[in-house]
């Protein structure tokens, strides 16, 4: 029987399927940060122990302070989270890539650079945004605090099979269009929950052209469009860049893996619950207007109008959405006037991220106070080899150290309310990056272009000089 | 975890679309012990106003909320993160079912390994409830729902539905398969050898 990606990594990891058709899958890696505390402290109440710390890795990221490096400047509770996550650490024999860890980063960003997401592998983690994993093949995906603790206790999860759609991207990437607008053209076309229940397959010469970075980007916003995790099928690109990763397989058994990995694809005529399609060539620098990844629009685009919208519960999310981001129906997109830019998160930090920001920002300055976040604290010195840095200081933007920062807020960085703010981070909601806080999600190079503009711009037009 | 039956209670009706995490439980609680608490977090922002004060036109603060165990809202209820103190807002605010449309799935998981029903209906029954008036009548055993006279059906993943009827938890049916775990461990590294990173 024909079978797909998915299927060929979900089968290998079958422990026992139940009477109910629940599998319990065995679990490859599992990464904990400062917020997976609930889950440490079910395990205390249990007075139970991690069953395989050598595949559990913690990772400083959602509270660290990205301004100072300084334990004495930090706030009592983020000095508490971050002790928390230490001891939990200490106490179960897990690695912690810590806070004075030179690896230290990003948990999304750390696992691929360390060469700790592989293809084939299940990987867990208590954040939403694991699904960034799957860019290597891998079956990845968030957990809450119970399921959590239930991996540490057990190295396995009961689950039931989600079902499969496969997201078929095909054509040439134009100029300025990079993986963030592919990601925010599929959740604006199947909605917020569209791949609701669903394992997503990326597949296409779109997505086959993709850097490992780009792939990552990609599958991390799997989880905007509702879906359980998302894929790309490992190839060269992927053996490329684990090839030589520190906490990869080397030689002889990174051979006997890549054997391996060279039959994870789907098979020709493997079977999708549904399928979608894109066509690269046809997509612009796409930036988001609402309060959900779903109200995503090009850039050359007007805002909706709830008056000539015909679903009733439609009209009205796009009303709440339009007052609470102060926006006019109708009005020109490019007109939006922004406060501040946030370059950093899962999403868009890596080395490729940062390249493609200071690309547009060279020689150019800043209208509007910006952060740099990198993903990592390795991909921050590399950042400042090529002199990325520089670039970023020079235009006006503060260059920091790495951490989730004001993706989510936990460490203090917030967009004050009412503030609007130009973010490569991956979600809109409201109150996000702050209480009041108004995002407005897109590339990397679209970030940059907004803090040069002071307001959202085709970048495009900035690159030929004709933005206003 | 205790065991879902059946509940008769009054219902708060949100009619919002896309009640995120975000919403139900604002990042910056998360830090706090589950032994504080979650309920008073529950949809913070949205149910305060600027000044921190309780909105009295939030369905959440309305007279006839106190003591509601049933939450009607629109889809895709529970999207985003997958903190589970988004649950426990909900759980320890007293309610013991949401009915909606769609749900989130990191979501749906997390409130069935707390005893919360995730209660799916199709969008014209949500939206008719949204619309009536009174108490609401969950049957997790026969997923129906009762109110203003109607009988509406709701789907749950079966699985989910054995577990909230029984009040199962996943880690005791788990370490009941423990030698069934290790034999596969032990396969695992023959068949992988390459599964535990080297340099530890």
């Amino acid at each position: 029987m024909p079978l797909t990606l998915f299927d060929k990594v979900w089968n290998e990891h079958v422990v026992v399927t139940r009477e109910d058709g629940e599998d319990l899958l065995w679990i490859d890696r599992h990464f904990v940060h400062e917020g997976s505390h609930h889950a440490f402290a079910k395990l205390k109440s249990r007075e139970a122990k991690a069953a395989r710390p050598d595949l559990t890795f913690g990772v400083a990221d959602h509270y660290v302070p990205v301004r100072t490096r300084r334990r004495e400047d930090f706030a009592d509770d983020i000095r508490t989270m971050l002790g928390r996550l230490e001891n939990n650490c200490a106490k179960h024999n897990i690695e912690l890539f810590g806070l004075d860890d030179p690896r230290q980063g990003i948990v999304h960003v750390v696992g691929p650079e360390q060469g700790l997401t592989l293809p084939g592998l299940t990987l867990v983690c208590g954040d939403s945004h694991t699904s960034t994993h799957g860019a290597f093949g891998a079956i990845a995906f968030g957990i809450g605090a119970s399921e959590a603790a239930h991996v540490l206790m057990t190295q396995t999860l009961w689950q039931m099979k989600p079902k499969q759609m496969r997201v078929t991207v095909d054509g040439a990437l134009p100029e300025g269009v990079s993986a963030k607008d592919i990601a925010l053209n599929i959740i604006a076309k199947v909605g917020a929950d569209g791949a609701r229940g669903h394992a997503l397959e990326y597949a296409g010469s779109a997505i086959r052209s993709l850097s490992m970075e780009g792939r990552l980007t990609l599958c991390n916003l799997s989880i905007e469009s509702g879906a359980r995790c998302g894929m790309v099928a490992p190839d060269e690109t992927t053996f490329e860049w684990i090839r030589s990763r520190p906490l990869a397989p080397a030689a002889a058994l990174l051979e006997n893996a890549t054997e391996h990995w060279r039959t994870l694809y789907s098979d020709p005529d493997a079977a999708f619950d549904s399928e979608v399609s894109l066509d690269a060539s046809s997509l612009t620098p796409t930036v988001t207007w609402g309060t959900s990844p779903e109200d995503a629009l090009p850039v050359t685009a007007s805002l909706p109008d709830p008056a000539k919208t015909s679903d009733q519960a439609k009209a009205q999310h796009q009303r709440e959405a339009l007052d609470y981001m102060g926006l006019r129906p109708g009005q020109l997109i490019e007109d939006i006037a922004v406060d501040r830019v946030f370059i950093g998160s899962c999403t868009n930090s890596r080395i490729e991220d940062l390249r493609a920001a200071a690309k547009v920002l060279a020689g150019r300055k800043a209208v509007v106070p910006g952060l740099v976040s990198p993903g990592s604290s390795l991909i921050k010195a590399r950042a400042e080899q090529e002199g990325l840095d520089r670039i970023f200081v020079d235009a006006g933007l503060e260059w920091v150290e790495a951490g989730c920062s004001m993706c989510v807020g936990m460490n203090g960085d917030l967009v004050g309310p009412g503030e609007r703010c130009a973010s490569t981070t991956n979600r809109n909601f409201r109150g996000r990056q702050g209480p009041g806080a108004r995002t407005h999600l897109m590339s990397p190079a679209m970030a940059a272009a907004a803090a040069v503009t002071g307001h959202l711009t085709d970048l495009r037009k900035l690159e030929t000089g004709t933005a206003a | 975890m205790t065991p879902f039956t059946a509940i008769a209670s009054a219902a708060v009706r949100l009619p919002l679309s896309n009640v995120d995490t975000d919403q139900l439980l604002p990042a910056r609680f998360m830090s706090q012990p589950r032994s504080d608490g979650y309920g008073d977090f529950l949809l913070h922002d949205l149910s305060r106003d600027d000044d921190g004060n309780l909105r009295p036109d939030f369905a959440l603060n309305a007279p006839e909320a106190k003591g509601a165990q049933v939450l009607v809202a629109r889809r895709n209820f529970g999207g985003g993160s997958s903190r589970e103190g988004a649950v426990y807002a909900l759980v320890d605010h007293g309610f013991r079912c949401v009915i909606a449309p769609s749900f989130g799935d990191i979501f749906s998981n997390n409130a069935a390994n707390n005893g919360l029903l995730t209660a799916q209906a199709a969008e014209d029954d949500v939206e008719f409830l949204l619309a009536a008036e009174g108490d609401v009548t969950v049957d997790l055993r026969d997923c129906t729902i009762h109110a203003a006279s109607q009988r509406i059906a709701f789907e749950i993943n079966p699985v989910k539905r054995e577990k909230l009827l029984n009040g199962w938890e996943d880690v005791d049916l788990t370490l009941s398969r423990k030698t069934m775990i290790d034999a596969f461990s032990d396969r695992d590294m023959h068949r992988r050898p390459w599964l535990v990173p080297a340099q530890r």
